[in-house]
């Protein structure tokens, strides 16, 4: 066995991704400061991303005859750095929940990072197994992270977040076994690991190399929660913490569709990827018509919008730089909405727990203070109880706007660029990406099904967007102006810090990415 | 090509067209920001702006017939009076490249005048802003010599009208905004379909290259244009894509109803002359006798259910859709005259029918009610109010004299003129079409203005606003203006629908 050359400085992202968790877990042993962990762990990501874009696209290394597994091509880079950038992100919209305990702090900032370590890899990987890998390192954390949730004394413990998390650590576990054995197949068919030598299979061993092939598909479509293999997403997302759900529906997908498109570009699979892309995109635009909770419409909105990057891999080599364009614009758009969904929905103090007896007299009841019954009502009419730390209705957001004027025009910018229509240009630009790339390669039956369910899409996202904007008639006596009693009722609450930076570097890179698209596309071949 | 001669150096007109949507869009945000109290001066001030710079580009008018130095043989190339051009995304062969020409001007100056109106009309702070932002989408939507770059600005106006509609709107109007802003993405995407069509086949997005005489194979052009006529008839809106057009109008406030029925509608007719036409001339010349006949029957069906209406906002809103069948018969003739009456029709649907909405918003806010049923005698109450919309409805109905009437006049001559005996009975139909027109808009005055004074016509204030005469008397002016002399209007179309329809000058 020959031993291979290894460039340092092409594994430099990697390194400091790796280095990233190491530095989480040492600095919860020997500090033991959930400050000093979180911002290690910030740091650090952000850290991968200018690694990652510093170093750009670099000579591969590890390579034998014929192929190399370590690519750092600009795709790969910008892959990276959004792996990089998602992370600092959803840390950041966990400081809150970390401050106050609902999860160890150490842990969560260890297993994150590791979850990133696995995006980088995926990113730059050159052959199906470093593939894999990576893949598999980015999705075994977040089986923990799904279920990491401390539950107060004062707190009724509830058993979703484990259910979730083993609903989705069983489904992960058989994709992971359906690609392996895709894998296998390929490789018993034509020997050949290495994505630059992918390829159609010599004469004898074509029908095992398209079997093969397919299973791969399968298998990776489970990671993107493609139609019909979604069925964890939801339930998955709607259990998790919101941070969590919004960086599996980032990240996570991010990865998967990262690993679809290295190999969908080699081997044939327009057939099975133009199925589940009408599949994906359909079902997902029609269930989430109906969907009454917030996360859960986010969720299949997301499956949704997997169809159309699926879309645009069913076209093959073709396809992937738009899909991979409108995955960049997705991500960012994403992790908007899911920012202003954890900054409406503030964590409750759970580790004091604050029982109201010494601290709040007058909340304490009806019952201490029967004189004061308005206090009681207002007390009782604040929508988020202690338990209530999910992303609760989509009723729960009726107004919103009017408490933050800010979040409601962050919150119409991401759904409007969701639905690919301005104000949200970035969205937009991908939408025209992808229909473009399909009517261009002669794809224009696919184009049409991507464009109707645009049509179909935008009626949730405008019923959702909207609501932040209506006030809702208060049920009962009616009042001269319903807006000054819901003020009352609903008062705003401070925007932790952290939020707001997440929001605020989001909003900038969609607007940037808005204006000036360019800057993506040339990233992308 | 006449591309080349274009000099790269910044020059006063290309800074007026970026100037052109950068003030509304300033001054949208400025208004958004700034708290309520002064806003209605601020916005009134930007949009001033903006309606004196769509003036502007008249200076850059050429001299008559200068185009004949560069005719290539088969037929003069499009020459925008102004233009700038410069990439944006070039993977996507997105080109910001906007320009004025003797089509696109009067559509330009109509957008600027009526959002200055409505946004002097109006004391409601969002509102206003949304105006501004509407403006920007129309405006760069008439400006635009990219086909993707059009289809962008389309999308613009979609989600801001959606905002007008169910945020200032009547009883019904998340039904009504959710079924307008489905509807028109709808039609939206068949663009967007139609657009890339055209532009991955041609390789360009450029206006200016792919109007006149096409390269396309024929079969491309049958498809472009399909897609791209069905997407504009649900904009304009053509019988039978027209049924969200009185939901959103009955539901939508007065500055919304004149904005949408003076120049939202026309983004569609315009889009049909400039881009389906222009691109794709044969696909045209296939489906213009189908076109024909929709729209006649739009007319007819128009008219007809205008005859049966009771509500005032829903009778002039099925009104427009009679009006936009003239306009779309004018195109579908496939002649310059045709087409000159489709563009004199659009012009002046959006002063008469912007007058009606506004005339008709204002007796509705202040009778509580648009029924026929309970408002009658307004001739004693409020005569004034009474004799503006007797001008607006004998303006409407095609009075010669007045700006409606070369619209419907020609486009029946221009259906007679391409003769046969398809377009002889569609003139036909049309002509009696707009006697219905007059029989409508007649039991409308009869109702409304003659008879005994309801409760509900004694509401009503007896005297106009000074703010009300500002805002309609421009309209009533310019109505009078344009039919008197139509060439307002037409004054430089021949030699740009020459080269659009790609045929010699017919006389």
């Amino acid at each position: 066995m020959r031993s291979q050359a290894v460039d340092h400085i092409a594994l430099l992202p990697l390194y400091a991704a790796a280095g990233t968790a190491v530095l989480a877990l040492l600095a919860d042993l020997f500090v033991g400061r959930r400050a000093v962990t979180v911002w290690a762990t910030a740091l650090g990501a952000l850290a991968t991303g200018v690694c990652a874009l510093a170093v750009g696209p670099w000579d591969p290394t590890f390579c034998a005859i014929g192929g190399c597994s370590w690519v750092p091509t600009w795709p790969a880079a910008v892959a990276a750095a959004l792996f990089a950038g998602l992370t600092a992100g959803v840390l950041a919209l966990s400081e809150p929940s970390l401050r106050i305990g609902t999860a160890p702090a150490g842990e969560f900032c260890f297993l994150l990072a590791c979850s990133m370590t696995g995006g980088v890899t995926v990113a730059y990987a050159g052959d199906l197994l470093t593939l894999i890998v990576g893949l598999e390192t980015l999705t075994l954390p977040l089986y923990v992270l799904v279920g990491l949730r401390r539950f107060a004394p004062s707190e009724t413990p509830s058993s979703r977040p484990a259910q979730s998390a083993v609903t989705f650590f069983l489904i992960s576990v058989v994709s992971t076994a359906i690609a392996l054995l895709g894998i296998a197949l390929n490789h018993a068919a034509t020997g050949i690991l290495h994505l630059s030598l992918l390829g159609p299979a010599p004469a004898p061993f074509t029908a095992l190399a398209n079997v093969g092939a397919a299973l791969l598909v399968v298998g990776l479509a489970f990671k993107v929660a493609a139609v019909p293999l979604h069925a964890w997403a939801p339930a998955t997302y709607d259990g998790a913490p919101i941070p969590i759900a919004a960086y599996l529906s980032t990240a996570s997908k991010l990865g998967g569709v990262l690993a679809l498109a290295a190999v969908v570009a080699r081997l044939d699979a327009g057939a099975v990827m133009s199925a589940l892309a009408v599949l994906t995109m359909t079902v997902g635009n029609l269930v989430a018509l109906r969907q009454i909770r917030m996360v859960r419409l986010l969720a299949w909105s997301s499956v949704a919008q997997a169809g159309y990057i699926l879309a645009a891999l069913a076209m093959g080599a073709a396809g992937v730089a738009a899909a991979l364009a409108y995955a960049a614009f997705f991500v960012v758009l994403e992790l908007i909405a899911f920012a202003v969904v954890v900054a409406l929905r503030p964590a409750q103090p759970i580790a004091p727990a604050p029982v109201p007896a010494p601290a709040a007299p007058v909340a304490a009841g009806p019952a201490s203070a029967p004189g004061a019954p308005g206090a009681a009502t207002v007390a009782a009419s604040v929508p988020s109880t202690l338990a209530d730390v999910d992303g609760g209705t989509l009723d729960d957001y009726r107004g919103a706007a009017r408490r933050h004027p800010w979040l409601g025009a962050a919150f119409v910018l991401a759904m409007a660029g969701l639905a690919g229509l301005p104000p949200g240009l970035a969205g937009l630009f991908a939408k025209v990406s992808v229909v473009e790339a399909l009517v261009g390669e002669g794809w224009i039956w696919l184009a049409a099904v991507v464009v109707v369910n645009a049509v179909i899409a935008l009626a949730y996202y405008v019923r959702v967007a909207a609501l932040f904007y209506t006030v809702p008639s208060h049920p009962g006596i009616p009042v001269a102006d319903p807006g000054l009693v819901y003020d009352a009722t609903h008062p705003r609450h401070r925007v932790a810090r952290p939020i707001t930076a997440v929001l605020l570097a989001t909003t900038a890179v969609a607007v940037v990415l808005g204006f000036l698209p360019q800057l993506l596309f040339n990233a992308l071949p | 090509m006449y591309r080349d001669y274009v000099e790269p150096a910044w020059s006063a007109p290309q800074i007026l067209l970026i100037a052109l949507l950068v003030v509304p869009a300033l001054g949208a945000l400025l208004v958004a920001l700034l708290p309520a109290a002064r806003t209605r001066l601020v916005a009134t001030a930007f949009a001033a702006v903006t309606f004196v710079l769509s003036v502007l580009p008249v200076l850059a008018r050429p001299d008559e017939f200068s185009w004949f130095a560069y005719d290539p043989g088969d037929g003069p190339p499009m020459l925008p009076w102004i233009e700038l051009d410069l990439p944006w995304v070039t993977s996507l062969r997105l080109e910001f490249h906007l320009g004025v020409d003797g089509v696109s001007y009067p559509l330009i100056v109509l957008t600027g005048l009526l959002t200055l109106l409505c946004c002097a009309y109006t004391k409601k702070k969002g509102l206003a802003a949304l105006l501004l932002v509407l403006e920007v989408g129309v405006l760069g939507t008439f400006l635009a010599l990219d086909l993707i770059l059009f289809f962008l600005f389309f999308e613009v106006v979609l989600l801001p009208m959606y905002a007008v509609i169910a945020g200032w709107g009547g009883a019904n109007r998340r039904a009504a905004a959710r079924k307008f802003v489905l509807y028109t993405l709808a039609g939206s995407v068949l663009l967007l379909l139609g657009v890339l069509v055209v532009v991955t086949e041609a390789g360009t997005g450029d206006l200016v290259t792919l109007t006149g005489p096409s390269e396309l194979p024929l079969t491309t052009q049958c498809i472009a244009f399909a897609l791209l006529a069905l997407a504009f008839a649900v904009k304009a809106p053509l019988w039978p894509l027209h049924t969200w057009l009185p939901d959103a109008h009955t539901e939508a406030p007065t500055v919304g109803s004149v904005i949408l029925a003076g120049v939202l509608l026309k983004m569609g007719t315009y889009g049909l002359i400039r881009v389906a036409v222009g691109v794709a001339p044969d696909g045209a010349a296939w489906a213009s006798p189908v076109l024909g006949i929709l729209a006649t029957v739009a007319i007819i069906a128009g008219a007809l259910i205008c005859l049966r209406q009771t509500e005032l906002k829903r009778l002039i809103a099925y009104s427009s859709v009679g009006h936009m069948g003239f306009v779309l018969l004018g195109v579908a003739t496939l002649s310059v005259t045709g087409i000159q009456a489709a563009l004199v029709g659009n012009i002046a649907h959006g002063l008469i029918t912007g007058l009606l909405f506004f005339l008709v918003g204002a007796i509705k806010d202040s009778a509580g009610t648009g029924s026929l049923n309970q408002l009658s005698g307004l001739r004693e109450t409020a005569p004034r109010l009474a004799g503006l919309l007797g001008f607006a409805a004998i303006a409407s109905l095609g009075l010669p004299g007045l700006a409606g009437f070369w619209g419907e006049a020609f486009a029946v001559v221009a259906a007679v003129q391409r003769g046969g005996p398809l377009w002889l009975t569609l003139a036909v139909v049309a002509a009696i079409g707009g006697a219905l027109t007059a029989a409508y808009f007649l039991r409308l005055l009869r109702r409304v203005t003659h008879g005994p004074a309801t409760p509900e016509a004694h509401t009503l204030p007896p005297a106009v606003t000074g703010i009300q005469w500002l805002a309609w008397a421009p309209l009533v002016l310019l109505t009078l203006a344009v039919g008197v002399a139509p060439s307002l209007v037409l004054g430089d179309t021949i030699q740009p629908l020459i080269t659009l329809l790609g045929v010699g000058v017919q006389p």
